[in-house]
């Protein structure tokens, strides 16, 4: 039996699948909190929640609007500071997985999230860092959630602010950075993998009613397919249940129309 | 000894024109009534340092106040753009704004050494990044035991810190507890430090181990209730989500702007007037 589901709900639930149960996870606000509060509310009850601003296994009832919500400090096993947070547990090794988005990706799973065009005089000046490059390369391992465009996954970045594997093949265990990197890459077309080798990002499983042409048309490199390429597994009504249950409490708890959670 | 003074007073005192400046707080306990203060007396040529600038840089930027500002990252929590923010970087309007971008590991460590009177921080961090080629204080240092390269950045020390706490008594020590973010390190970092609280009390009755700042190490104290707000003060009231959400289309036309800092701003005496025009004008809303 198939339910009707978005492109951005199976991107979500796809997401929160790679987050295994126990897992000490690094999150950041938007579609990483809500996969990894999806993963917790449903096969992962057990995960650890970590947030930049100090609440460490967080278990928030709604998912959070800013980095810092008082719900986040509430339903935390302990809060410590910002600057604890990065230095003992980041940096100390204690992070299993950081869960990031970016605002442009490029083959290799490096992140820009600093600014489109010339750094000096920018035609899109994006956030910034945050707390993305030290995850990028203290966390054991980093997932990446993003949807899916040429705008997105570009060809070349304008800056690079967090690494994944810098030029690909060995150039990121040279540098000596102490986590592995991005494992995944998930959007709402399909789910990237780096090669084994190349470390270049490959389609690794397509989400049903994806084809390879869309993903190729919304892509900015030539992307290639991995020979064992799959199909996603769709959706079950209990994800989405728990996805929509979560997103409903959260619209309300944040007084917004439904479209904003 | 702090001094309990009004907020007026702490930031005609202690914050001069030309100053390096920090307010602090992590989402939580955003210190906007001392922003407000410093807007409404005109500061200016401000070097503004911040982790996250939030809506409270936004005002100080568009309002002209700054002429730099550190940061890690600048966007409106959970809505999107700084528009003010960007209007400075991308257009140069209202002035040029200088700006030293860092990562939150970065400042967060920067705060650190500042407050243990260390000249630069020591951190794994920015490896393979675009950083160090358009900010040439992001540099590295050799672990003289291992070899190892690791980041050095210089600490922060600002002229100035200002946050908000949940308490202070009669004497002035200070009592915050929920999301700390950075405050402790920034007070302990600057030269001078004022301290916005929401309740004045007899006895702060904290636990060993509580977050204090005792007395001695901030200059100025002042009971300004609902100061942090649209921030949040644990314990006391909620972020006011709503306005983060109506702060974009406020912030997104200059003149939209000019006109809101004037009316909520410039033309209100104090904090408590600028709360009580918002609570006047949601009661009309809720009442249409």
């Amino acid at each position: 039996m198939s339910v009707p589901y978005s492109p951005e709900e199976m991107m979500t639930i796809a997401a929160a699948r790679m987050l295994r149960n126990g897992a000490v996870c690094f999150v950041g606000i938007g579609l990483p909190s809500t996969a990894a509060n999806l993963a917790r509310l449903t096969h992962a009850p057990d995960a650890v929640l970590v947030f930049e601003s100090g609440p460490i296994g967080a278990k928030p009832p709604v998912l959070p609007l800013s980095i810092g919500d008082g719900n986040l400090a509430e339903t935390a096993d302990t809060v410590v500071s910002t600057p604890e947070i990065f230095r003992y547990w980041l940096q100390g090794g204690r992070v299993d997985v950081g869960f990031l988005g970016a605002a442009q990706l490029d083959r290799f799973a490096n992140i820009n999230t600093t600014v489109i065009g010339p750094y000096q005089k920018p035609k899109v000046r994006l956030p910034g860092a945050g707390g993305a490059p030290e995850i990028s390369s203290s966390a054991k391992e980093v997932l990446i959630i993003v949807k899916h465009s040429k705008r997105t996954l570009v060809d070349k970045l304008d800056f690079v602010t967090s690494v994944g594997f810098l030029t690909g093949g060995e150039a990121r265990e040279k540098l000596g950075l102490p986590g592995r990197g991005p494992v995944a890459v998930i959007t709402d077309l399909c789910i990237l993998r780096p090669h084994p080798k190349s470390r270049e990002l490959e389609v690794a499983s397509i989400h049903a009613g994806v084809d390879r042409k869309e993903i190729a048309e919304s892509t900015g490199w030539d992307i290639k397919v991995s020979e064992n390429c799959e199909a996603t597994e769709t959706p079950s009504m209990a994800e989405l249940d728990a996805l929509r249950d979560l997103k409903a409490r959260t619209a309300i708890a944040h007084g917004m129309q439904g479209e904003e959670a | 000894m702090a001094q309990w003074t009004s907020l007026s007073e702490a930031i005609a005192e202690n914050v001069c024109d030309g100053d390096s400046v920090a307010l602090e707080g992590f989402t939580h306990l955003i210190p906007f009534a001392a922003g407000h203060e410093i807007i409404r007396q005109r500061k200016r040529d401000l070097s503004l340092v911040r982790m996250t600038p939030d809506l409270i840089y936004d005002q100080l930027i568009g309002a002209g106040c700054a002429r730099k500002l550190t940061f890690s990252w600048g966007g409106n929590p959970g809505v999107g753009s700084l528009h003010r923010f960007r209007d400075a970087v991308e257009n140069e309007w209202p002035a040029p704004l200088e700006i030293e971008e860092r990562s939150h590991s970065d400042l967060a460590n920067a705060y650190v050494a500042g407050a243990a009177n260390l000249p630069f921080s020591v951190f794994r961090g920015y490896a393979g990044s675009d950083f160090a080629r358009v900010n040439d204080r992001i540099r590295s240092i050799a672990c003289p035991f291992t070899g190892e390269m690791l980041a050095a950045t210089p600490s922060v020390r600002p002229d100035v810190a200002v946050i908000h706490a949940q308490k202070a008594d009669w004497k002035g020590n200070v009592l915050l507890w929920g999301i700390l973010g950075v405050q402790k390190e920034a007070v302990l970092a600057a030269k001078r430090a004022i301290v916005t609280v929401e309740e004045r009390v007899q006895s702060l009755d904290a636990p060993p181990n509580a977050c204090i700042l005792p007395s001695w190490v901030v200059s100025a104290v002042c009971e300004v209730p609902r100061g942090a707000t649209p921030s949040y003060a644990h314990g006391y009231y909620d972020r006011d989500n709503v306005f983060y959400r109506a702060w974009d289309k406020i912030s997104r036309d200059r003149e939209t702007f000019n006109a809101w800092v004037k009316k909520n701003i410039l033309d209100t005496d104090s904090f408590a007037d600028y709360c009580k025009l918002k609570n006047d004008a949601s009661a009309q809303v809720a009442t249409a």
